[in-house]
């Protein structure tokens, strides 16, 4: 049997599971505002004048993509896995010939039909309400896109993976991110466009990984950014991607090794 | 300690070898100032949960794991699973090191336990057999015909498209067994199958197993707090307490060993010649004797005698003769166990037998 059979079951079931989860989801997806109220907030600021490029228009369409963004590439996998580690329920996914962290990807990964399904609607009304004119032209920014979110999905599951799995070794890890959350929520674009930081703080916001979780694909489909840019970002993005899944896989292979499995 | 040798690996289902699990845990007393006084200094102490069991299991063999609460059945059934790595010493199943969780292993091997499970809840449980089916590699065809057997022996086809939530305890555990059993292990650790079921499913649930264990020859390791289960399943058993082996034999072995005495059951017609009166002389002793009923208890060479004695003089409407039940053979052998620690070390009680050390940091 292959492996793509393989995935695709575990995608099927995690769907499944979605859709038998869908109170939950739709709750999940309307409390996602905050870009809507830091939207409102910075529109009112550029009433009087430009901030920056961005306009009242300009910032309606930058938050509204940041939505977008949000939705598609939210993740529960640290809280589902230090959850799992301190129940023991765990022990299922070990004993299964699949690595947990496919199962879990691949869960992740089923509920992004139906949050594509969410999300269409409110294209559809950014464009009606705001034009096409705010956005890239450029088919390549199109073309690269989903890249982008995926290389941004990547980086939020292994970061997850990584402080989920220091569950095995710390019963306080998730505390650790409610921290990585603040970070995300200051330098991703989540709650200000990266470019209205102060030019000294622009290296710093380029070299931390939380610009590619976030504000990079909205960058990319609003035109932004050159092809060099482009290929920085990219090289950064998936960089970092790389970086967490090995630093999860690590932490969590030494992290089982003294894994007691209490109640599993 | 019977250390096997490396070579006995390649024979058996499961050898373990002088294998130990040793746990560190936080302690600290109630309170407050006990709270505080944690943060600075905290006291650790060392669990011996399994220390140093050696043995061996055949393909095929059925054997039951007993022992009390807390005496290191289930922790040794997790390092056999692969959930632990063991602290010391080796154990090799199906010919692998379990804790590498190779997937050779993992397809060889089951885990199911009566108070955890795998069925997604709120999904039908066909839901999970068909995810199984896929990841444990079963060719579809295959797959349809071990269902088909699965479904018959379970009974379980007009419960598998409901939600597992809507299940009974009884319906889940049978579809839980099938789940378990889709890619057709060649060694079942079974954890408390039967726990909380009546005694119709407990039943159902054991001729399964039995018939499994004949149809494709796996091996199974049974823990279960129900001796009928054991006493129907397990022409071995495994006793293990305070984390160390004090039994591996068979149960009629144990039962000779600890309860020579067969035990008689007499129930009378009626009371009129008062039973208490009646008795069977030194070759047995009465142990109970209530309204019609009489039970004596007597080494095996005299039972025939007393037999007609009873037959001769008293008016009896049905007669058993049975070993000693298994919970009081079990409990005879913990007793025994228990003193044995004792003679060997004199300061320690029961509840500390299994701490090694306390260290303060």
């Amino acid at each position: 049997m292959s492996r793509k059979e393989k995935l695709f079951a575990m995608v099927r079931i995690g769907f499944a599971e979605s859709l038998a989860y869908r109170g939950e989801f739709l709750i999940w997806f309307l409390t996602t505002n905050m870009p809507l109220v830091m939207m409102l907030l910075w529109m009112a600021v550029a009433k009087d004048g430009p901030v920056g490029r961005f306009g009242t228009r300009e910032f309606a369409a930058y938050f509204l993509t940041t939505v977008v963004v949000r939705l598609l590439t939210g993740a529960w996998v640290a809280w589902q896995l230090t959850m799992e580690i301190r129940t023991g329920t765990l022990a299922r996914r070990l004993l299964r010939p699949v690595h947990p962290f496919v199962a879990y990807a691949c869960e992740q990964a089923s509920a992004l039909p139906l949050r594509a399904l969410t999300v269409a609607p409110l294209v559809v009304i950014i464009l009606l309400t705001l034009g096409t004119d705010l956005f890239s032209s450029e088919l390549s920014h199109w073309v690269v896109f989903p890249l982008a979110l995926a290389g941004a999905l990547c980086i939020r599951l292994g970061v997850m993976m990584t402080i989920g799995s220091l569950a095995l070794f710390w019963d306080s890890a998730l505390s650790l991110y409610d921290a990585w959350l603040a970070l995300f929520f200051v330098f991703s674009g989540y709650t200000i466009p990266l470019e209205l930081f102060p030019a000294w703080i622009q290296p710093l916001v380029n070299w931390l990984p939380f610009r590619y979780m976030m504000s990079f694909p909205v960058e990319i489909v609003m035109g932004h950014l050159d092809g060099r840019q482009l290929l920085v970002a990219f090289v950064y993005q998936w960089g970092y991607a790389l970086l967490f899944s090995v630093l999860a896989l690590t932490i969590f292979r030494r992290g089982l090794k003294r894994y007691a499995a209490f109640g599993g | 300690m019977t250390i096997l040798s490396d070579t006995a690996s390649v024979s058996h289902a499961i050898v373990a070898n002088d294998l130990a699990k040793h746990y560190r845990v936080h302690r600290r007393e109630a309170g407050i100032s006990a709270a505080l006084r944690s943060l600075f200094a905290r006291r650790f102490e060392t669990i011996r949960a399994v220390d140093g069991i050696s043995f061996a299991i055949d393909p095929g063999e059925r054997v039951g794991f007993l022992g009390p609460n807390g005496a290191g059945k289930t922790t040794t059934i997790k390092m056999m699973a692969g959930l632990l790595h063991p602290t010391t010493g080796t154990v090799t199943v199906a010919g692998h090191r379990p804790a590498a969780r190779h997937h050779d292993f993992l397809r060889a091997i089951t885990l199911v336990a009566g108070q955890k499970q795998q069925l997604f809840w709120d999904l039908p449980p066909v839901d999970t057999f068909e995810l199984n089916r896929a990841i444990y590699d079963v060719p579809r065809a295959e797959y349809r015909q071990r269902l088909d057997e699965l479904v018959g022996l379970l009974e379980i086809e007009s419960v598998m498209q409901k939600p597992t939530r809507q299940l009974s305890l009884g319906e889940r555990m049978k579809c839980e067994l099938a789940a378990a059993l889709i890619h057709r292990p060649a060694l079942l650790f079974l954890d408390e199958p039967t726990i909380g079921l009546d005694i119709a499913m407990q039943a159902t649930i054991r001729r399964f197993i039995a018939d499994y264990n004949a149809r494709h020859g796996a091996s199974v390791l049974l823990t279960s707090h129900y001796m009928a289960d054991v006493a129907a399943l397990c022409p071995r058993v495994i006793v293990i307490d305070h984390g160390t082996i004090i039994y591996d034999g068979t149960l009629e072995a144990l039962a000779q060993q600890l309860r020579p005495e067969k035990r008689i059951e007499l129930r009378l017609t009626a009371t009129a010649n008062a039973p208490s009166a009646w008795d069977c002389g030194d070759r047995g002793r009465i142990v109970e004797r209530e309204g019609t009923r009489i039970v004596i208890q007597a080494p095996q060479g005299v039972v025939k005698e007393i037999l007609a004695q009873a037959i001769d003089e008293l008016p009896i409407n049905d007669l058993t003769v049975a070993d000693a039940p298994l919970e009081e053979v079990l409990g005879a052998l913990f007793d025994k166990a228990a003193a044995d620690r004792q003679a060997r070390d004199p300061d320690q009680t029961a509840d500390t037998g299994k701490s090694v050390a306390i260290e303060k940091r």
